[in-house]
């Protein structure tokens, strides 16, 4: 397993988790159970981690394979720098808001899935991964040159007459006309 | 719409025939749960109780069903024994990966439909033990039990817990936290993502399946489902006696104490069988792992492609099939599929492989690529060798007209196939069912397949020496060529021989042209039914089998088969 990059699969799982955490949440809510307020709360950190994990992060090494629509996405989660670029802060930040699930047990999966995402992205951050963006490239077309656009004015420069002109028996095969008229045997 | 109901219309009836048995299940279970014995059980817990139980019932079903897709060496067996009767059904065992994906779709989907109502079960069983007050029937239900700790309802038995506790405290709790967490891990990590691009992540999380399976037959062990005995329902009637909950068991009354017992496991009876199918199939790979094979040639061709050649006693194969490789030396654990490139009539088996990861790599070392002078024998890696197993190819020969699309690698499954075509029609003699055969390439460039183009050269002179040049009639195209190549191409255009491979077929550049070719070929074969075959990419598999479809005309028909790999 030489070169797995573990945020590939950290980003699955948190992905997973906050579904799993905002579902869990909203059946806690829903019912009224005891503790709902964790629940709201499992909502809320929920649908953060899935905010937070949609952009998929450029690949070190191969292409990257986006989701759909995540562009406005990136962008957002771009916007924070450091905060979103590092992993420690990211493993750190889902340990944080998984432990609040573990006192309800609607959110009780949601917080144990979080945290082992937490570990998956602990371990990425060791082997010192960290988050790009996909953004488009945004190199200029590949411009053509200006002076391709008119033709030239002038003819190209060529040697004086006299070195230019072409055999008789070559005539028909010449590329351009003779300059000054030749004959046979010249 | 003509092909459609030949090409897909099995695997609808299957998919159809396996939905219809989990909606009977579900409805079935569901009503089950609402007949008398678990009148009481309802009155706690409302209808989550069948809300719970008919997706339990669901789950058992699909768990049963999901390891027998993967025994590839049973699916081979069975491949085999089918095919005499009917090839269409022997071509549904391709998709048996789809239908395992399916499988496990359907058992996340059961597994959520579960958690949610158990979580309301839960919670509903916590209130009925902590409103306390002895008018409250529920709470009267939860008292049941307490003197003998037999023949109570609520599995909660105290109000001292909490919902959470009880989960990590009662046998089905435990058991279902830890199958769920393996069944999330295991999702995520076959994600397509992780799965093309870190096999062994995907590889080894999956084995969690073995957690999965355990916790899954001691989930019911517990027997935490309960519902009134037999016998208790025969003296107590619940419709009668329900609303007299005051007077149980005293004297005068005719309704004494219910009496609840729980439900026995069922899972295990459901997942026995496939279990021990899937056991036997690992010990059949693993006995087939260690069979002595030998490497007897290594070649090394251009563009990072290794050739090797081997021979293993009694090894039996057809055209198209694969083999898993696995190299001791370099993983203990890891199994690489290839198809092989060597035909049946040939006294070995051989593999191309391409050099692209660190298995791969590591291969290309320990066979001495690197090294200049010539190996020893005793000096390459001991490899083991297991398979071979069926796809699609193997059908080949019972098509009159044949079609053979490659796309890049997907190339490598044809070699063996036009070199047992070679053999079989020349060397042995036989009377080969096949008339035509019809062969696209399509690559980017064909130096990654040098030794492809070889084969062919090697054969297109040996059908001219025969007078048997039109048998075959193949069309390379190149899909991407740089424009300094374009302009060599344009001077050689005269020339007689192709200036890329060197054989008489002139290459083509760009994307063949479907529509045309489909429609030539029904032209000059009404009434036969053609065989498409295709090893490539997922885009161009949609668009051939679209072509296969619509172009059915004067009774010929295309049958679409596709590589899964």
């Amino acid at each position: 397993m030489g070169k797995i990059e573990w945020a590939m699969w950290a980003n699955e799982q948190a992905l997973a988790a906050g579904l799993i955490y905002a579902t869990g949440g909203i059946v806690g809510v829903a019912g009224q159970f005891r503790g709902w307020q964790f629940a709201a709360f499992g909502i809320a950190a929920g649908v953060f981690v899935c905010l937070l994990e949609y952009p998929r992060s450029k690949r070190g090494k191969g292409t990257s394979v986006e989701r759909t629509g995540q562009y406005c996405f990136t962008v957002c989660v771009n916007a924070f720098g450091p905060l979103t670029r590092n992993y420690y802060v990211r493993a750190f930040l889902h340990a944080a808001l998984c432990v609040p699930g573990g006192f309800m047990l609607a959110t009780v999966l949601g917080c144990v899935c979080l945290g082992i995402a937490s570990l998956i992205y602990l371990s990425a951050a060791i082997h010192g991964e960290h988050w790009e963006p996909i953004l488009p490239r945004t190199e200029p077309p590949k411009r053509v040159g200006d002076s391709i656009k008119e033709p030239p004015q002038n003819p190209p420069p060529r040697p004086p007459p006299e070195l230019r002109r072409k055999k008789a028996d070559k005539l028909e095969t010449a590329a351009y006309d003779n300059p000054m008229s030749v004959t046979v045997n010249e | 719409m003509g092909n459609f109901a030949a090409n897909e219309g099995l695997s609808i009836f299957v998919i159809l025939v396996w939905l219809g048995i989990n909606v009977f299940l579900f409805v079935h279970f569901y009503l089950a749960f609402l007949v008398e014995r678990y009148y009481y059980t309802r009155v706690i817990l409302g209808h989550a109780l069948s809300w719970a139980r008919a997706p339990a019932a669901c789950l058992n079903f699909n768990c049963m069903l999901i390891l027998l897709p993967v025994c590839r060496n049973l699916l081979s067996f069975l491949r085999g024994s089918i095919q005499y009767c009917s090839r269409t059904a022997a071509r549904q065992l391709d998709r048996n990966l789809t239908f395992h994906k399916l499988v496990a779709y359907m058992i996340a989907l059961h597994t959520a439909i579960h958690i949610i109502a158990h979580l309301f079960n839960f919670e509903r069983f916590m209130d009925s033990q902590l409103m306390i007050n002895s008018s409250y029937l529920p709470y009267v239900l939860s008292q049941i039990g307490n003197n003998d700790n037999r023949s109570y309802l609520n599995p909660i038995r105290t109000n001292e817990t909490n919902p959470t506790i009880v989960m990590f405290t009662t046998i089905a709790g435990l058991t279902g936290v830890v199958i769920t967490l393996a069944l999330i891990l295991i999702i995520t990590s076959s994600m397509e993502v992780i799965r093309r691009s870190y096999f062994e992540v995907f590889w080894f999380t999956h084995h969690l399946f073995i957690v999965f399976f355990i916790g899954l037959v001691l989930h019911g062990v517990g027997r935490i489902v309960r519902g009134q005995t037999i016998e208790s329902v025969k003296v107590h009637k619940p419709d009668e006696c329900h609303s007299r909950f005051e007077d149980w068991g005293k004297n005068g009354t005719d309704c004494p104490e219910p009496v609840f017992a729980g439900n026995p496991p069922m899972t295990w009876k459901w997942v026995v069988g496939p279990m021990i199918l899937y056991v036997c199939e690992r010990l059949v790979r693993f006995y087939r792992s260690q069979q002595k094979v030998v490497i007897t040639k290594v070649v090394m061709h251009p563009s990072k492609t290794l050739e090797l050649q081997m021979k293993k006693k009694g090894f039996k194969m057809e055209v198209g099939q694969y083999v898993f490789i696995k190299c001791p030396s370099i993983s203990q654990l890891e199994w690489h599929p290839f198809t092989l490139t060597s035909a049946p009539e040939e006294d070995h088996l051989s593999v191309h492989i391409r050099i692209v990861g660190d298995w791969t790599q590591a291969l290309y070392t320990a066979c001495g690529g690197d090294k200049t002078v010539v190996q020893d024998a005793w000096t390459l890696p001991k490899v083991a060798v297991d398979g071979p197993f069926g796809t699609a190819s193997e059908d080949v020969f019972r098509y009159e007209v044949v079609m053979l699309v490659g796309a890049g690698i997907g190339v490598t499954p044809f070699a063996s196939v036009l070199k047992s075509v070679w053999y079989k029609h020349v060397q042995e003699n036989k009377n080969v069912f096949t008339k035509k055969i019809y062969f696209y390439w399509l690559c980017p460039e064909t130096q990654a397949f040098e030794w492809f183009a070889d084969l062919l050269q090697s054969l297109e002179r040996q059908m001219m020496e025969k007078d048997m040049s039109d048998f075959l009639s193949y069309n390379i195209y190149l899909t991407r060529w740089k424009d300094a190549e374009a302009a060599h191409f344009r001077v050689q255009y005269e020339a007689e021989d192709d200036p890329i491979t060197g054989l008489k077929q002139k290459t083509r550049y760009g994307k063949p042209n479907w529509d045309n070719e489909f429609s030539a070929i029904a032209t000059q074969h009404p009434g036969s039914k053609v065989g498409v075959f295709l090893c490539g990419p997922t885009a161009l598999a949609t668009a051939l089998g679209k072509q296969c479809i619509s172009h059915t005309e004067s009774g010929t028909e295309f049958i679409f088969n596709k590589e899964n790999f």
